[in-house]
């Protein structure tokens, strides 16, 4: 029976779809994070420009250092393909450096999130100042702990390429570490433009 | 035929030796078997049917009478909340998770879950999750709120009451998602070769829609029950009309959820009626694709109707008129199904056992609050009766005697299959009719409680009022009901004092976990079987000739199940191990609850806990 033998044996089963019950899974949940962020979203939206008290979106935004460490961000997405590349081919010792490379990338645009939050608390911003800071914080701290849990991801993935848990033949963890990181990127993209690019008229 | 584990195999990485005790109560914390887990969440499911049970008659008795004086106005609060959180999130749906466990793997003939561990880990954080709740008892006051937690009311009350609902509902759709994502990849991807998704039998294919709904609708009100809690514990303004913000946000971001898990309450029902039907008439299930489409259109549409709950809130009269037209929209399909269910039994070979019982009674007294339900959408009418017993009165029928009686119907069904004792169909029958005399009792009065004009949630009421009588009739109705339960427990007491002589296929069924051994062995199928044709079992033992009279297939006939020697034991079929990761990781939550409420540095052990059980997780060898 060759199905029943390879259930629990490796990632490569013989499953009804073909496509492997973890990758599946993966799937499955991004698409449910997609409501997550659609409802933070939503939020946001419904509350652009219905602050009762400033500051304002345009009091402390810096769009050119955001634009930067949103570049940071979306350039975190090559090196995650090319870390999955080299794992392909069999090249742990690249895949490493790759890993290391987007986890690199994710800590900064993280840092400079935290550094953006610092400057808006300074400039009088909290999260019980008004709605905007309530939904900003809250829409892009969501967002920053996605990008911090996907740190730690990729940072184990690095670890457990050292116990033999990762090879050329059991790749697909990557891959799945890889769907979830790309997917926290272009929901970036999203409130990039929702938050920061389209003007409030406030 | 299967692969052979190597003993003496070295695996290094693991943190915990894998656990190896097959008996006793660890073997029981670290199980990742599919069928232990789905007994572990009927057990947790039925004690706190118990208790929410025992909740309802204080709250009953309470109400017995004009001006009654058992539970003070704060307690009542408390009680009715608690009610409903509990009945919903700790009873219906983890009951119905139980079913899932048990049965998902069984029916579409696979060994375990897609991801068994993941499933113990969804089993343990939601009795981790129930625990929570039920602590704020002894931890200064439980959600008082009603169970959908109403902004503002639940952010500027004061006391931890609704943090306690906040933060444990929190966990409550942790575990449920994860569980929505094992389940939904395991029927999607591990069904025994020829088992098509049309040759599913419906309970499976409720059972999917049910995890795509649970999947789409539970980051919504994640997400709203983060803004309630950053509310009361942060300051922030998402529900604060003071500065701005809208707390008919709550209501949509609640509702947007809150109507998809109606449907998550009741199409396990439905699914397992659809099993029970056919069997007991002898009859093919009546328009099976009608009845999976529909359930699906059932799954679709109950995202689009979800501001009927909030007719009153002043939406304006194009919401109101759209969501009304949704709202009827939706009980096509339901009557499609219950149209199904009628041609099942049409000229079937009825038998007249407890679990069809159950499954009949669920038809007769599901429509009556479809019904009803159909009334709410009419929306002059639902300004009537929005927040009156009638709506109490409606949801009940559906979820009470709609709900619970179709998984009691599979209680009784699937008994013999997961004990391998029979109940005892007398003691059922009786049941059966006490519990239905006591819920129309209990329910029925209510309709008219409501249309007279008396509110829900309310803790007393004057004489004047003219109540009484009705009131005593529901109270009477619900003792009614406690006795049946109790007559339940008496059954289950009794079936575990006989011998386990359940027979494979004691109900002459159709579907592929009546083909093996009851109770079924930890790997399920000696070999994973071949499906030809949807009701493949019932083909296998009958055939029919010209005229459509069944014609028994000779025993011993290809994979005939009733010849014993049909069953190996099993050696050498790789299991996955027990694990004590799952228990651990799920443990950690509660501290990070306690720690949201209290301390920030138990928020801090209780994340250290969950990560380390994770990593212990990721990096365990697997196997032994």
């Amino acid at each position: 029976m060759e199905t029943a033998q390879h259930i629990y044996e490796s990632e490569h089963e013989a499953t009804s779809t073909g496509l492997p019950n973890a990758k599946l899974a993966m799937w499955v949940f991004l698409a449910s994070d997609c409501l997550l962020f659609g409802a933070l979203i939503t939020t946001y939206v419904l509350y652009r420009g219905a602050s009762l008290v400033g500051p304002y979106p345009k009091d402390v935004f810096d769009i050119p250092y955001t634009s930067v460490s949103s570049f940071v961000l979306l350039a975190s997405s090559l090196t995650m393909v090319l870390a999955l590349a080299a794992v392909q081919r069999g090249d742990l010792a690249r895949m490493r450096v790759w890993l290391l490379a987007t986890a690199l990338l994710g800590m900064t645009f993280v840092g400079g999130q935290v550094y953006e939050f610092t400057t808006f608390y300074r400039e009088g911003l909290k999260l019980s100042t008004n709605l905007f800071g309530t939904t900003f914080y809250v829409l892009t701290g969501f967002h920053g702990t996605h990008v911090a849990i996907g740190i730690l991801m990729l940072l184990s993935l690095v670890a457990m390429s050292f116990t033999g848990k990762i090879t050329q033949r059991e790749s697909m963890t990557v891959e799945l570490v890889g769907l979830y990181w790309h997917f926290v990127d272009i929901v970036w993209i999203v409130i990039f433009t929702v938050v920061y690019l389209i003007p409030t008229g406030k | 035929m299967a692969s052979v584990s190597v003993p003496g195999e070295t695996v290094r990485g693991g943190l915990l030796r894998r656990p190896r005790s097959t008996a006793g109560f660890w073997s029981w914390v670290t199980t990742v078997d599919h069928k232990r887990i789905g007994i572990l969440y009927g057990a947790t499911a039925f004690f706190f049917f118990l208790v929410g049970g025992v909740e309802a008659l204080f709250i009953r008795l309470q109400l017995a009478q004009p001006d009654g004086k058992i539970l003070s106005p704060s307690t009542y609060n408390e009680f009715f909340t608690m009610h409903g959180l509990t009945m919903i999130f700790l009873v219906v749906m983890p009951l119905s998770a139980a079913f899932f466990n048990y049965l998902i793997p069984l029916m579409i003939g696979a060994r375990d879950v897609a991801f068994p561990r993941l499933n113990a880990f969804s089993c343990w954080l939601f009795l981790f999750a129930g625990l929570f709740i039920y602590s704020s008892f002894a931890l200064g006051g439980a959600p008082n709120g009603g169970w959908f937690g109403y902004a503002p009311l639940s952010t500027v009350e004061p006391g931890n009451n609704m943090l306690f609902y906040s933060t444990g509902l929190l966990m409550a759709g942790i575990a449920s998602t994860v569980s929505a994502v094992n389940l939904a990849v395991t029927i999607i991807n591990m069904r025994a070769p020829g088992m098509t998704m049309f040759r599913m039998p419906v309970f499976i294919w409720m059972a999917l829609v049910v995890q795509f709904l649970l999947a789409f609708s539970l980051p919504i009100i994640t997400v709203g029950l983060f803004e309630s809690l950053f509310d009361r514990r942060f300051g922030t303004h998402f529900f604060d009309p003071a500065a701005g913000g809208d707390p008919v946000l709550w209501q949509h971001l609640f509702w947007l959820f809150g109507h998809p898990e109606v449907y998550i309450l009741i199409l396990p029902a439905m699914g397992i009626v659809s099993e029970i039907l056919p069997v007991f008439a002898r009859k093919p299930l009546f328009g099976y694709q009608f009845v999976v489409f529909s359930g699906i259109a059932i799954g679709f549409i109950g995202f689009g109707v979800w501001a009927h709950h909030m007719f009153a809130t002043g939406l304006g009269p194009v919401a109101n008129t759209a969501f009304g037209i949704s709202t009827m929209i939706i009980a096509i399909p339901t009557g499609v199904k219950i149209f199904n269910w009628l041609g099942t039994i049409w000229r079937g070979d009825l038998r007249f056992t407890t679990p069809m019982l159950f499954a009949l009674g669920f038809i007769a007294q599901f429509v009556v609050g479809g019904l009803s339900g159909v009334t709410h959408a009419v929306v002059p009418a639902d300004y009537q009766q929005t927040d009156t017993y009638y709506i109490v009165a409606h949801f009940h029928y559906v979820l009470f005697a709609g709900a619970i009686f179709g998984l009691f119907g599979g209680m009784y069904y699937w008994w013999p299959k997961i004990f391998g004792r029979m109940l005892n169909e007398r003691v059922g029958k009786v049941q059966f009719w006490i519990m239905a005399v006591g819920a129309n009792l209990t329910f029925g009065p209510m309709h008219i409680l409501g249309l007279e004009g008396m509110p829900r949630r309310i803790q007393t009421y004057t004489p004047a009022l003219g109540l009484g009588v009705w009131n005593l009739v529901v109270t009477i109705g619900a003792f009614t009901i406690a006795v049946s339960v109790l007559i339940f427990i008496g059954n289950a007491v009794a079936s575990f004092r006989r011998p386990k002589d359940a027979p494979a296929d004691p109900w002459d069924a159709r579907t592929l976990e009546w083909t093996v051994p009851s109770p079924p062995p930890p790997h399920n199928f000696d070999e994973i079987p071949v499906v030809h044709a949807l009701d493949d079992f019932w083909h296998r033992k009958y055939a029919e000739t010209e005229e459509g009279t069944l014609v028994p297939v000779p025993a011993g006939g290809s994979g005939d199940p009733r010849s014993d020697d049909a069953h190996g034991s099993g050696h050498g079929i790789h299991l996955p191990s027990p694990s004590y990761y799952p228990v651990i990781a799920a443990l950690g939550f509660p501290l990070i609850g306690y720690g949201v409420i209290f301390h920030w540095w138990m928020a801090v052990a209780g994340a250290v806990v969950v990560l380390a059980g994770l990593y212990g997780w990721a990096f365990e060898p697997a196997a032994e």
